[in-house]
């Protein structure tokens, strides 16, 4: 194990070069360039023994990485916002042909407006796709998730994406463990495949179902998502017995005794978890529950601190213009049928890369113990819009 | 055994996509004039249903003799696969390849 000072993106090719994967195939896009940079830099001087393909698309990458993977290898590429979105055909093909896919995307704002900065629109967006969602909220995290990816969607035969936050995390440095390969190698086995395509033995993928035969597949991959549920909660316990760092479907912060409780996913979690320790060096009872799981989501976690606490915000960087963001919909969707549940508050903000500092999750923190006491008002709010009233 | 209990995870068929005889869906039919043909292979390598193969033998033989020192074989449409999509025809560099109305 070495310790460096490095970027999220420099974790997330770290965790990449750690798990071996056979075939890289990636097109850059900033802000995940330097991700395929690095891996391309590892392949050429011969510290990772990978064939990295140079592609025309997004698109064409993922296709790449499906074909590979179909022939037995360990496969991995990265992306971000339109990049991601030109995937989202083969996203799906991913997923319905059950290829344990890694793959890095470092959360960008979908233009226009044109957005280079944090936004986790481009992630939302492909919720349906049938991938495994993990949203890291360091450097490190970013490096171990993506090792855990591999074993737990080799495990469940479902496609993983580790999301990291545009600049925050991809370019920001910070103290990182990079793990030795043979500590990796140990946690993480060679890939085995359940079928692959064989020089000499011709077969048919993703070949056509008639509607008597379709549904049981789709059933079978919502299956795969229920399973991957207790698989990611195993191989986040199993990774800290090797490497010394927990993880679960969730992280929650001081919730046991918490007033209000902010649901939270990606790099501003620990923001948050600063702010509750200043709210509660002024006696006010707050804490976060962190989403890193989103694919699947930890309905089971999130209902366990709902029935401890006295008001749900949840906080959203993307919008899914209709009813609120999505972690928000979802959030209630899981609360609705079991009895006596807290009210559930919606914060949008930080689109396009807004800043969100300390000063405005402690004001949103101050409008939760607001609706704790007086009701929640407005149960979707744009945190932070320069309406001009100076709400915020 | 219930159908949910005996599908694999993914449809996976032990043959080949040449099982299905897509030539059915065809409106107009490539036709090569070999006595055009310069043998480039071009449409073969355009063809995006992989239904141009490459023949040897006497019936497509060159007749023009500076063809037939360079390359011995011809391409040759596959009509069971060839979906008259007319990409060979569009990109054959001497107009030898014409599209033709099926009966």
């Amino acid at each position: 194990m070495v310790k460096k000072v490095i970027t999220g993106n420099g974790a997330s090719a770290n965790g990449a070069r750690l798990s071996r994967p056979k075939v890289i195939a990636a097109y850059p896009i900033t802000p995940q360039t330097s991700i395929i940079e690095k891996l391309a830099a590892m392949v050429s001087n011969g510290e990772l023994d990978a064939k990295f393909i140079k592609v025309e698309s997004e698109h064409s990458a993922m296709a790449a990485c499906i074909a590979a993977q179909n022939t037995g290898v360990r496969t991995y590429t990265a992306s971000s916002s339109h990049g991601l979105a030109l995937m989202h055909e083969v996203l799906m093909w991913a997923a319905g042909a059950r290829l344990p896919i890694v793959m890095t995307d470092v959360n960008r704002a979908m233009g226009p407006p044109w957005s280079i900065w944090a936004d986790q629109q481009d992630t939302i967006a492909q919720r349906d796709t049938g991938w495994i969602q993990f949203y890291v909220a360091s450097n490190q995290e970013a490096l171990d998730t993506i090792i855990q990816a591999y074993k737990v969607a080799e495990t469940v035969n479902l496609p993983a994406m580790s999301i990291e936050d545009a600049f925050i995390l991809s370019h920001t440095m910070e103290s990182v463990d990079i793990p030795d390969q043979e500590t990796v190698d140990s946690f993480l086995p060679p890939y085995e495949p359940k079928f692959r395509l064989k020089v000499g033995e011709p077969m048919g993928f993703g070949s056509l179902v008639m509607p008597e035969g379709y549904m049981e597949f789709r059933y079978k991959i919502s299956e795969a998502m229920d399973e991957a549920r207790n698989v990611i909660r195993k191989v986040g316990k199993e990774f800290g017995e090797t490497f010394g760092r927990e993880y679960g479907l969730v992280e929650e912060y001081k919730t046991d005794d918490a007033e209000v409780v902010l649901v939270i996913a990606g790099s501003v979690a620990s923001t948050a978890m600063e702010v509750v320790d200043m709210m509660r060096d002024e006696g006010k009872k707050a804490g976060v529950l962190r989403i890193r799981s989103f694919r699947p989501f930890p309905y089971e976690e999130i209902r366990k601190v709902a029935k401890q606490t006295g008001l749900f915000g949840v906080f959203d960087r993307s919008y899914t213009g209709g009813f609120g963001g999505a972690i928000g919909t979802e959030v209630k969707a899981a609360l609705y049928n079991t009895g006596d549940t807290p009210p559930v508050k919606n914060y949008i903000a930080g689109l396009g890369g807004r800043d969100i500092t300390p000063k405005v999750l402690n004001k949103i923190f101050e409008d939760m113990f607001d609706s704790l006491n007086a009701g929640v008002k407005k149960e979707v709010e744009w945190v932070g819009l320069r309406d001009g009233t100076g709400r915020w | 055994m219930s159908y949910l209990d005996e599908i694999p995870i993914t449809p996976i068929a032990d043959k080949s996509s040449t099982a299905n005889r897509t030539g059915t869906w065809r409106t107009f039919r490539p036709v090569i004039e070999y006595e055009k043909c310069t043998r480039c292979m071009i449409c073969w390598k355009f063809c995006p249903d992989a239904a141009i193969t490459l023949e040897d033998g006497e019936k497509y033989a060159a007749t023009n003799d500076r063809i037939k020192q360079m390359i011995d074989r011809a391409p040759v449409i596959d009509y069971v696969h060839c979906k008259g999509c007319g990409i060979c025809a569009n990109e054959c560099p001497v107009d030898a390849i014409q599209m033709v109305k099926e009966a």
